[in-house]
């Protein structure tokens, strides 16, 4: 799971169908309003995607997406804006998160509250997608960053030293 | 103690059955789930959930409307959890560099 997988189909295949799922993903947080979805489901697509990525182009290879070293300050920072959120709203006098006390000039309180709804659905979806990802990463038991030294040798086949 | 753990299941699962039959029927409007006051006569916050939901954020969906305006304090705890998971796998597992 470490190593890239030794067959080329995979690893194409594989590309384009985490983008697809990625796709998805984005898809079920932003429609979020309309039908069935949010941040949790479109997080957990989108850790899928970057997890499928993980297992068949190799731990080293993947790391241009969420990189490991990324992925808990990217969790922290989708906890922030949710939890920010809530403190704008307190800045501007209202309940902690009443999005509605939020004063935009000529537009009107449902609409506020809407995009108060589409942030926090964004902050949930990073923050699921990335602890995934950080817990998938910590899981595998590789070193951050990837030095020569801590790595596993490539494409060798032998199990990762844990 | 195989038959045992059998008659143990088979005990619990008659239990189960016997709860869901005088469960009431789906759609019943006079269930209790489904009034809009409770015993006391008090008004009950789902009622009001489901009447006003799209006037106060204008969105069509009445669960996102719960889930991210409502009671939202309630998903920002569950968000915390997510990230909380996240923090203690990477305290515990993540293999240092230097050890």
């Amino acid at each position: 799971m470490t190593n890239p997988s030794e067959s080329v189909i995979i690893v194409v295949v594989s590309r384009a169908l985490a983008r697809l799922i990625q796709l998805f993903g984005i898809y079920v947080i932003i429609h979020g309003h309309y039908s069935p979805g949010g941040g949790f489901q479109g997080g957990a697509l989108l850790a899928a995607g970057v997890i499928l990525l993980r297992m068949t182009e190799g731990y080293r290879e993947s790391q241009t997406e969420t990189s490991t070293a990324a992925a808990i300050p990217l969790a922290s920072l989708g906890a922030l804006i949710f939890a920010g959120t809530g403190l704008v709203t307190l800045a501007f006098g209202g309940y902690y998160m009443d999005y509605g006390a939020v004063p935009v000039p000529g537009v009107e309180e449902p609409i506020v509250r809407y995009y108060g709804i589409l942030l926090v659905e964004f902050g949930i979806g990073l923050a699921v997608m990335t602890a995934l990802v950080a817990i998938f990463d910590d899981m595998l038991g590789q070193a951050p960053g990837g030095d020569g030294e801590h790595a596993p040798a490539e494409s060798t086949g032998a199990p990762p030293k844990i | 103690m195989r038959i045992l753990n059998y008659i143990l299941l088979a005990v619990f699962a008659g239990l189960l059955i016997y709860a869901t039959v005088h469960l009431p029927a789906r759609g019943d409007a006079d269930a209790p789930m489904h009034r809009q006051e409770n015993v006391v006569g008090d008004p009950v916050a789902g009622a009001y959930f489901i009447s006003n939901a799209y006037r106060d954020a204008a969105t069509p969906n009445m669960v996102t409307v719960v889930l991210a305006d409502y009671r939202s304090v309630d998903t920002l705890g569950e968000v915390l959890v997510v990230f909380t998971a996240g923090v203690c796998c990477f305290l515990i597992l993540r293999r240092r560099l230097y050890d």
